[in-house]
């Protein structure tokens, strides 16, 4: 089968790869590029666990083609953290116990950066209903929106 | 097995010729989220899929003399994301934000919610009560539809071979009028309308000098309701009108019984939804806001 060459940038790295016509950008990112940090959950958009922004726009990578990530920018789970130095939110997650199993955390943490970029004074309600596409079978979703509004708060205390 | 092509469209004869060569296997794709779904679970097999995104006309929102012209594949969060438009066609547009998650929010569109003909499409009813007008390219030109025109049956559309929607159009607000949207679903978020109710109001001091009413999940297409229109027009919104407009859309229901509601629940259903509804469009030309939750 004839490859399809894309030029990309995922977390500020000019990335290439060889893909089909019909892969998926989750599955790239996986299996072909080694960053599987990015999760598949159900593969039909229904649980967010792939949860990826494209030109700052929050995706699910499973519906997302492949071939599509042609010239945009990827910001993944692996762009989270510099270093050592994780990102206010995945310090958070941590300290409060804001994951269990942590299949679905890669894609919480990539939807409620979205969020903070998008609103950073989210009310409780917002927090839910911008995280209703993320499904945690775990932590029954208090924990995780206690650490969003806690990061909120934070980071609009030190701006 | 022959091998899926990918084509990104420069511009709209392009995809257009595109959808000619695939010889009715073409499949265009503006967020994918339904088509990639549905090519997982094999319901779909596509030769070519015609990527859109790349065609400005298609992604873009213009105003244009006070009426708006929404590209077909312009993601929903971009069309809520629009000022002017939400402030013109509310209802329109919290329609448009009711599809899915905000992942599904960053890349399904208002073409892809109609494309898909689904009988229970979110935005559908509230485009049909809005007066929206699709405009169609083919191989032998351009063609426009009122919108309620466009769905044929559940998964049916009236494209025809190599024809493709490029637009909506809602046309030009007069003074005093505004439009809403409401859907039942059982939960509070992420789910399917059982029925979905579009109002857009036109009011000359407390009377109700233009009405259309459109609802959605309770037919094989999403019906426009004249009757209900007709029983709000020149009333003052008083529970007589409501009640008549309701019953009018109760009469209008021909809904199947599924696992999201029986046909007496819809029936019931779909006239609630139109009192809430003309109340809420009413409010909003009064200056009282209602807010969904995005």
């Amino acid at each position: 089968m004839a490859k399809i060459h894309v030029s990309t940038t995922i977390n500020g790295s000019a990335t290439e790869y060889l893909c089909d016509a019909n892969q998926t950008l989750l599955e790239v990112l996986r299996d072909n590029l080694g960053l599987t940090g990015s999760k598949e959950g159900c593969g039909s958009g229904d649980c967010g666990a792939c949860s990826v922004t494209i030109d700052g726009r929050l995706v699910c990578s499973c519906l997302v083609l492949a071939p599509e990530a042609e010239g945009v920018k990827i910001e993944t789970i692996e762009g989270m953290a510099h270093g050592d130095t994780l990102h206010p939110l995945q310090k958070k997650f941590v300290e409060m116990a804001a994951l269990q199993c942590g299949i679905c955390t890669p894609g919480f943490l990539i939807a409620s950066k979205a969020l903070l970029a998008h609103n950073p004074n989210p009310t409780e309600t917002q927090v839910r209903y911008w995280l209703a596409g993320n499904l945690c079978r775990c932590t029954g979703y208090d924990k995780i929106v206690t650490a969003v509004m806690d990061v909120a708060a934070e980071m609009r205390a030190s701006k | 097995m022959t091998e899926i092509q990918y084509r990104v469209a420069k511009n709209v004869k392009d995809a257009v010729a595109h959808m000619v060569a695939a010889k009715g296997k073409g499949y265009v794709l503006a967020g994918g989220t339904d088509l990639l779904v549905q090519m997982k679970s094999g319901m779909r097999e596509p030769g070519t899929i015609v990527d859109v995104k790349k065609i400005p006309e298609m992604v873009s929102i213009v105003e244009k003399n006070g009426s708006f012209i929404i590209g077909a594949a312009a993601p929903a969060a971009a069309i809520g994301e629009h000022k002017k438009l939400k402030k013109a066609w509310p209802g329109v547009v919290e329609a448009i934000n009711l599809i899915g998650s905000t992942q599904v929010q960053g890349r399904a569109s208002a073409g892809g919610n109609l494309c898909n003909a689904s009988p229970a499409a979110a935005s559908v009813p509230a485009l049909v009560a809005a007066g929206a007008t699709v405009t169609i390219q083919g191989p032998k030109g351009k063609r426009q539809l009122p919108v309620e025109q466009f769905c044929s049956g559940p998964g049916k559309t009236t494209l025809k071979n190599g024809e493709i929607l490029v637009s909506i159009a809602l046309p030009k607000r007069p003074k005093n009028a505004s439009d809403a949207y409401l859907r039942l679903i059982p939960r509070t978020e992420m789910d399917i309308a059982v029925v979905g109710c579009g109002v857009s109001l036109t009011m000359k001091g407390d009377t109700v000098a233009d009405a259309r009413v459109s609802l959605g999940a309770v037919a094989p297409t999403v019906l426009v309701v004249d009757k209900a229109a007709k029983a709000l027009i020149g009333s003052k919104l008083d529970d007589a009108a409501l009640e008549a407009a309701a019953k009018a859309c109760s009469d209008a229901c021909k809904p199947i019984d599924d696992k999201r509601g029986t046909i007496r629940y819809r029936t019931k259903i779909a006239g609630v939804l139109l009192k809430r509804a003309a109340m809420i469009a009413r409010d909003r030309i009064n200056g009282i806001e209602h807010h969904g939750h995005r």
